[in-house]
């Protein structure tokens, strides 16, 4: 089987300071990777070298394109990058109001990107919304409400409707749940592993929560300032962490 | 006779240059902003500094110069840029649509229609189409280029969400030659379909936005909308008061504070026209029935 994206040896300096370093790995359709690490460790930079948004130093993204088959996403003109982040690619940010349009109503919010790939049918459009808005638990009645309105709950289920509206083949997550307290956590944490499962995403999912990888990823990658520490089956690593640092962090989450 | 004081129609000659290679780039690629060195001018930003720089680059000694504002030929901005141009340029000037070589035009294309010896200059507040949508202009370049508009149409969406209808009855958007999308300046959606396949020339000059754009003969323009929401271009339902008009874009004049109102050509010179050639509009005939009386 094809790796649906192939990373190696991806490094990244801001001048002299190192984002990340070396990093290698190869992500399988259907598979979801986590990557954990406190603040400042790289993953965020990671996850922006993956998603195109930023430019690393050294190394090759291949991602399995539908046409083409595997094609390296850092090399690409930014037409067909673009393109690719519309249709096969979703990114969920950290806070909503960056991956949303403010201004613009839940229904258009999903809509944009159909109307992004040529959609050109209104009753079309907004049946495809009002569907998805459905399976991500937003009712009916707020399809006209602007993005404001909603609690910060909300806003995050908005924003992945907005996303796979397209149907992804991969998606990238930053902190998806940052920021919200554990009972919406826990029914976002809920829709998202049955999206994933039932559309057969790959996702790579930047985190600093244990427990959002251990109930959501495959794989784990722990990463320690710029470096990765350690990888392996999500279960594996934080069961029986090998490394010192992974020690650290599975023994610094709070037992309630 | 031009004021020795001013070079002919005001700016310098470099200047005129300069404008005139924004103008022909612009024609080569409709609907594209061609950024350009916008000069002071001796009124305020917002009150048509853009098209008089375009105005002042296309002028020879031998054009008619008209302008309009709102349809208007007599009013504020209009007489005033009419007047400058006549002091600094010294050419003719007409409210005649037929006669004009070069017309000047704030938010409407006149009723009547141009031909192919005419030049058609916008006064444009606002270039970017995208504007409101997207603030930032690093942004929404890198969407013209890529040719990004889904954006576009979510505006479209939103109105129709929220007014059944696409509810936008100005500066509706279109895209030029199936490329650019472009901001037609605030004319009402009415006279979208009187850009396309136009023999005159059009031109739009953003002033304090330092951008031109334009439209050569017989381009195709199109008005941006729905399969299940096609573009209106709608108007008033009533005939012109004074010159009966059907087909002519109407304002609505409020005439006293107990609800009367009557509705009237927009374009003055159009309405005149008309009145001289012996039509006559609900209002003007009752007028004519009491004198009689």
């Amino acid at each position: 089987m094809t790796p649906l994206l192939q990373v190696s040896d991806i490094s990244k300096f801001y001048g002299v300071r190192l984002g990340c370093r070396d990093v290698s790995f190869d992500l399988f359709p259907g598979e979801v990777m986590g990557i954990v690490g406190e603040s400042g460790s790289g993953k965020s930079t990671l996850l922006g070298c993956l998603a195109g948004q930023l430019a690393p130093d050294t190394g090759e993204v291949l991602f399995d394109t539908r046409a083409e088959g595997p094609h390296d996403t850092l090399t690409m003109s930014e037409p067909e990058r673009r393109m690719l982040a519309r249709t096969d690619w979703a990114f969920v940010q950290q806070h909503a109001r960056e991956g949303l349009r403010m201004g613009v109503s839940a229904g258009g919010n999903v809509g944009e990107r159909l109307m992004a790939v040529g959609a050109r049918h209104y009753g079309d459009i907004r049946d495809q919304a009002l569907d998805w808005l459905g399976r991500v638990e937003i009712s009916e009645d707020r399809m006209d409400d602007k993005p404001t309105a909603f609690s910060g709950g909300m806003q995050q289920r908005l924003q992945i409707a907005r996303n796979l509206v397209t149907g992804p083949r991969l998606v990238f997550m930053d902190e998806p749940t940052g920021g919200l307290d554990v009972s919406v956590q826990a029914r976002l944490l809920d829709l998202l592993r049955g999206l994933v499962r039932e559309m057969g995403l790959s996702a790579i999912i930047v985190t600093h929560d244990l427990a959002v990888v251990r109930l959501l990823a495959d794989r784990l990658m722990v990463m320690k300032d710029g470096h990765v520490v350690e990888t392996g089956l999500t279960d594996q690593v934080l069961d029986d962490p090998q490394h010192g640092y992974t020690q650290l962090l599975v023994s610094s989450v709070l037992q309630v | 006779m031009t004021d020795q004081a001013y070079n002919f129609a005001y700016l310098d000659e470099q200047t005129k240059r300069m404008i005139r290679r924004a103008i022909l780039k612009g024609l080569a690629v409709p609907g594209y902003q061609v950024p350009f060195a916008s000069r002071e001018m001796p009124m305020p930003y917002g009150w048509g500094t853009g098209g008089v720089q375009v105005s002042a680059a296309t002028l020879t000694p031998e054009d008619t110069f008209k302008v309009i504002d709102q349809g208007a030929d007599d009013t504020t901005n209009a007489v005033s840029i009419r007047k400058f141009f006549e002091k600094t340029a010294g050419v003719k000037t007409t409210e005649e649509t037929e006669k004009a070589t070069v017309i000047q035009t704030r938010h409407r294309i006149p009723e009547t229609p141009l031909s192919e010896d005419q030049v058609l200059v916008y006064q444009v507040p606002i270039p970017e189409p995208l504007r409101f949508l997207e603030p930032r202009e690093t942004e929404t370049r890198k969407m013209h280029s890529l040719e990004e508009y889904g954006l576009m149409h979510v505006k479209l969406y939103e109105d129709i969400s929220q007014h059944g209808a696409i509810a936008t009855s100005y500066a509706y958007p279109v895209k030029a030659e199936g490329r650019y999308v472009m901001d037609p300046s605030p004319i009402p959606k009415f006279d979208n379909p009187k850009m396309a396949d136009c023999p005159a020339i059009q031109l739009f000059g953003a002033g304090r936005e330092q951008r031109i754009y334009a439209l050569p003969p017989y381009c195709q323009v199109v008005s941006l909308d729905f399969e299940d929401h096609p573009f209106d271009p709608s108007k008033a339902e009533h005939p012109c008061n004074l010159c009966g008009a059907e087909d002519s874009y109407l304002d609505e004049v409020i005439t006293d504070d107990a609800g009367g109102r009557m509705f009237v050509c927009s374009d003055t010179d159009y309405c005149r026209a008309r009145r001289e050639a012996g039509h006559v509009g609900a209002q003007a005939a009752a007028m004519e029935e009491g004198a009689n009386a």
